[in-house]
């Protein structure tokens, strides 16, 4: 074994020396000034101010804002209840209880629908674990990160709040799937849109539903903004008006 | 101040059984599992030596309490053993080391070190999963499944089997609670095994060949197959009969396969608390497990107990947890103003009902009925607050059939005799006699562990019954047709000289050492049965064992709810027990009059001699005559209610005081053998146990009562200790005559089924929907007398009321009528106010029954 190196004693250390590299004599004449150009420059460069909140704030497209809910393009929710979310979260932010689809009530395809979907947005760190564990595409995350409020539940999230409206094409659930196909086709992709039967069924038992009017005011009255989301919508709005929205 | 815990005489009053003992002159085998030696007991299967090495080897078929099948082959390890030349040598192929038993120098070489072995469980992975769907997301087993485990663990990450999976419609129901997702299975056969060697009833089992081959009840129409097949023995929900058992193929079932419809997408496993608890609706004590999310009991698993329920568990202990949170439940004290029960503050309604009793007791005394279905410790608080605070002796737990016989041998032969007959003595009996009970429907446990030792061929069974139910069918038992009444003299005719070979032959076996008389509580409603069992016993040289039906009565019976016995099974005739009891409670007045039995106090209460009365958790309709009891609870001048769920006792109570179920709070069930099953709180409450009601209502009425916690109860318990005097003498009542039956009439045999009306089902309509169909049962003589035909209707009648039943004509004894007792449609109490033993009047009906 080596004995470890003694280490040297103040006065036996070297002196101590700059790598900096001298300037030159007209360097070191404009030194203290030298600052300035700094600010002379960027006058002629694009500003980069954020105007937020008078205006939008720009986030990247993949930003990790608050969940969706998604649809099959037939209007059918493609939760399933299975919990995976809830059991990536890190955060223990998301809550599901699953139910069973019945011939009466079918919300998505297959035999089990997510019932209750909560998310508590004063525990989720948007991180996004949800959304890759989610086995359907069910969970997506949005752009919208305005999500402050004075009370704690408006930042809890249920369902209604997080499912995403309909789109042309889409009749709202409960309704049977398209016929003859199994929870597969959906996965795959194979169903393009409500058939004439699912708006048969809507019509025969629910006669009134605003999505059988296939214009985008049915298709918004169908599916009516949540609570929380509403009172949210409501105080961020506000909340730019004083920060000086145009 | 410290109480001491020596107990007084010597002997606790619930002794902690003894552990098993562990034969240590067993014959052994030494062997090594990846080099590892180690030594077993001869007959142990590798995986098992190589389990308590700690070595993990894959499997799903396998299960220690079931026969190996080898049918899953995930659990192929590698096994050289020693030739004829006396050198190992290797078996040319991989052995599944679930069914293969060590021999003397074999040597085993796991996944874990031998690249064949690892190769082959990965092959046969990866076959299972090629037929088996990636829908662990919507699956319940996901995430506490043994395939999605071992999927991992051994299997490969990715498939290489492109092709399509088999395709099954789903769920297919085997019974209103079993749901089956054939494409699911792995053909383990776990579950029809389970239905053969275990519980008997044979609901699944495999069907077709090759790769259809799929578990399944016999469904014509699933199967392809042209026609309709009989149904034999019908449930509720119109299907076949399944099995009270069933519930236990869902728990082992290691893919997610069997589900059940109550607990089908309700949560997922890691949402789960679990809490580790008994099984509250029967005398058997099953360890199980309660799952709960948020406050809510989603779902109740087996626990694993050899002495006790090895890892079963009835359905109906499995299942019946909705009653605990139903809508009904009682959460504030109640006070009666102007004929309206009112919510008011505990302080008030306790000092209501101080007030009230108080008044009751110098107008005539007040009785105490505390109910069937309490804990050790609640039992052993009403005990004490009848003699401390009320000073009477007029207590009964039994809120069902009794006699004063009965109460006699309680004290005589129940009371104290903790552990002396215990599941290890029943299952070792070459021979058990089964009188008025019938282990299926109210033991539940005990007929699984009787059926063990019947199909090992170890254990004979007689019944003593009118009918061979199904239960003791597939137990093999020997009926000896008996009427209802007349079980005294037939005990009595069992000697070895008997004329009727049948009772000659149970005679021989009563004699063979170790030979168990199992007496059930309703031999009470059969004058000088219980007499002649004692003698029965003392005559062959048999133990005898009482089996009741609620899981409190045990505990009661210990903890003195009887109006001749104090707690420890002290009776109440003995200064000498007093005086013990006075050293426990301080100064009490002793009150050597034994006080009546619970006839007699709801006689009192009808003829206005009572003044008051203290109920806990009794119904009404668990006594012969509801509508009398009702009147009685009518007529009473004071009436408290310690209630978990509103009931015809709170709607007639002055006082209503909330309690807490089994789930909310903690305490101590005592089996038939005297075991003690302590159980912790798994949900949070408000509600308080009946103990510490009682300790806050005897402090209103001026008593301390010092059982306000579970712990003091405990200590109180300790230092009483059991009893070392003189025990009652035993009963000793005549036979009674047997029932004169007219013509058109005939005598009733009845008793509880497993799964009935009884509000602990309350709430679980899946489960009700298994319970079997109600059928009269008569005998062809029987029939031909009154007329009946199988399958059509019969009416059933008394002054009070009549019934309409199917009729099954079976073979059993004449002039006797069978009639299940608490069925929805067939309820003998609530309609017809009679009991088994009674004559009633039986004729054809021409009302049009349920097919």
């Amino acid at each position: 074994m080596t004995e470890p190196a003694a280490s040297p004693t103040p006065d036996q250390m070297p002196a101590y020396v700059s790598q900096i590299p001298r300037r030159g004599a007209v360097a070191a004449f404009f030194a203290p000034v030298a600052g300035f150009g700094v600010s002379l420059g960027n006058m002629f460069k694009p500003m980069v101010t954020e105007e937020y909140p008078r205006e939008p704030a720009n986030v990247k497209p993949r930003f990790h804002g608050r969940h969706q809910l998604n649809r099959y393009p037939d209007g059918l929710e493609k939760c399933i209840g299975c919990e995976l979310c809830a059991w990536a979260c890190p955060a223990d932010a998301i809550y599901v209880e699953a139910a069973d689809n019945t011939p009466e009530e079918q919300y998505s395809p297959g035999e089990r629908y997510g019932r209750v979907y909560q998310v508590n947005y004063l525990r989720c760190i948007l991180c996004g674990m949800c959304t890759e564990a989610c086995p359907t595409r069910a969970l997506t995350m949005t752009n919208d990160f305005e999500l402050a409020g004075p009370t704690r539940a408006g930042l809890i999230w249920e369902k209604q709040d997080l499912l995403v409206g309909l789109s042309p094409g889409m009749v709202a659930p409960p309704h049977p799937m398209v016929e003859g196909t199994k929870d597969t086709h959906y996965y795959c992709g194979e169903v393009d849109e409500a058939t004439q039967a699912q708006r048969e069924w809507v019509r025969q038992n629910r006669p009134d539903d605003p999505s059988l009017d296939a214009t985008p005011k049915g298709l918004a009255a169908a599916v009516p903004v949540g609570a929380t989301r509403a009172r949210q919508q409501k105080i961020t709005a506000a909340a730019r008006r004083e920060g000086g929205a145009r | 101040m410290t109480a001491p815990t020596t107990p007084r005489a010597g002997v606790p009053l619930v002794p902690t059984p003894a552990a098993p003992v562990v034969d240590a002159a067993a014959p052994t085998v030494t062997l090594t599992v990846d080099g590892l030696e180690t030594t077993v007991a001869k007959g142990t299967l590798v995986i098992r030596a190589a389990e308590q090495l700690g070595i993990a080897i894959p499997r799903f078929c396998d299960h220690p309490l079931l026969a190996p099948v080898g049918a899953c082959r995930q659990c192929l390890v590698e096994v050289w053993a020693p030739g004829r030349d006396g050198n190992l040598a290797k078996m040319p192929k991989p052995q599944p080391a679930c069914a293969i038993e060590c021999t003397p120098g074999m040597a085993v070489r796991t996944q874990h070190v031998s690249d064949e072995a690892d190769s082959a469980q990965r092959a046969v992975m990866e076959l299972i999963l090629a037929n088996h769907p990636l829908d662990c997301p919507i699956c319940d087993k996901g995430g506490e499944c043994p395939l999605q485990n071992q999927a991992v663990s051994n299997g490969r990450t990715q498939s290489r089997l492109l092709g399509g999976k088999r395709d099954y419609e789903k769920p297919v129901k085997v019974s209103a609670q079993v749901l089956l997702d054939r494409e699911r299975c792995v053909l383990c056969q776990r579950c029809t095994r389970f239905c053969e060697q275990v519980a008997g009833d044979k609901f699944v089992d495999l069907q077709m060949r090759g790769a259809r081959q799929q578990v399944g009840g016999f469904d014509t129409r699933l199967l392809d197959v042209a026609g309709q097949t009989p149904v034999a023995d019908p449930d509720a929900d119109g299907g076949e009969f399944a099995s009270y058992f069933s519930g236990n193929t869902v728990q082992i079932c290691p893919v997610g396969a069997l589900t059940s419809a109550s607990y089908r997408f309700r949560s997922r496993p890691f949402d789960l608390v679990s809490t580790p608890s008994v099984g509250e609706h029967d005398a058997m004590g099953s360890a199980l497990r309660i799952d709960h999310r948020r406050g809510t009991v989603l779902r109740r698993l087996a626990g694993d107990d050899a002495q006790v329920n090895a890892e079963w568990l009835t359905d109906k202990d499995r299942f019946a947890f909705r009653w605990q949170e139903a809508d009904d439940r009682i959460t504030t004290p109640m006070v009666r103003r102007d004929g309206e029960l009112v919510p008011v503050s505990w302080v008030e309604a306790l000092d209501t009902a101080a007030t009230g009793l108080r008044t009751a007791m110098t107008k005539g005394g007040v009785g105490v009925l505390p109910g069937g279905r309490v804990t050790l410790e609640d039992a052993y608080a009403y005990s004490k607050f009848a003699r401390v605070v009320l000073g009477t002796n007029d207590i009964d737990h039994r809120a069902r059939v009794t006699s004063d016989e009965e109460t006699t041998f309680l004290a005589h032969q129940v009371a104290g005799r903790l552990m002396e007959v215990t599941f290890a003595e029943l299952t070792a009996a070459p021979h058990v006699v089964l009188v008025g009970f019938e282990p299926e429907d109210e033991g539940g446990i005990m007929y699984l562990r009787l059926r063990e030792k019947v199909l090992a061929g170890s254990m004979t069974l007689t019944q003593v019954a009118p009918v061979a139910s199904r239960g003791a069918q597939r137990l093999g038992a020997v009926l000896v047709p008996t009427a209802p009444g007349t079980e005294a003299e037939v005990l009595d005719g069992i000697v070895p000289t008997a004329a009727d070979a049948v009772l000659a032959q149970v005679a021989a076996g009563l004699a063979t050492p170790g030979a168990v008389i199992v007496v059930g509580e309703r031999l009470a409603g059969s004058p000088g049965a219980l007499s002649a069992a004692v003698r029965l016993a003392k005559r062959c040289g048999a133990l005898l064992a009482w089996v009741p039906r609620r899981a409190g009565e045990r505990g009661a019976v210990e903890a003195g709810t009887l109006p001749n016995l104090l707690p420890g099974g002290r009776p109440v005739a003995d200064a000498e027990a007093w005086e013990e009891v006075a050293d426990v409670w301080g100064p009490v007045a002793a009150l050597a009059r034994p006080g009546r039995p619970v006839r007699q106090i709801l006689v009192a209460a009808w003829g206005g001699e009572l003044g008051g009365l203290v109920v806990g958790g009794v119904e009404p309709g668990d006594l012969p005559d509801p509508a009398a009891v009702c009147h009685a609870l009518d007529e009473v001048g004071f009436l408290v209610s310690l209630e978990v769920r509103h009931s015809q006792v709170t709607e007639r109570a002055d006082v209503v005081l909330p309690v807490a179920p089994p789930a909310q709070k903690p305490g101590t069930f005592v089996t038939w053998e005297g075991r003690p099953r302590p159980f912790a709180q798994a949900l949070t409450s408000t509600q308080a146990s009946d103990h510490r009601v009682l300790d806050r209502l005897a402090t209103a009425m001026g008593h301390q009562l010092g059982l306000g916690t579970l712990t003091a109860v405990h200590a109180e318990l300790d230092r009483l200790g059991g009893w070392g005097g003189v025990r009652v003498a035993a009963p000793d009542v005549a036979a009674g005559l047997a029932p004169v039956v007219a013509d058109g009439h005939a005598v009733l045999a009845s008793w509880r089924l497993l799964l009935d009306a009884g509000r602990g089902q309350d709430g679980e309509e899946f489960l009700a929907a298994t319970a079997h169909r109600t059928t009269a049962l008569v005998s062809p003589a029987t029939a031909a007398g009154l007329g009946l035909a199988d399958g059509a209707a019969a009416q059933v009648s008394t002054a009070r009321g009549s019934l309409t039943v199917p009729v099954q004509v079976v073979d059993m004894a004449d002039h006797v009528i069978w009639l299940p007792t608490n069925a929805r449609d067939c309820q003998v109490h609530e309609v017809l106010a009679v009991v088994a033993g009674d004559v009633v009047q039986v004729s054809v009906s021409n009302e049009e029954v349920p097919a």
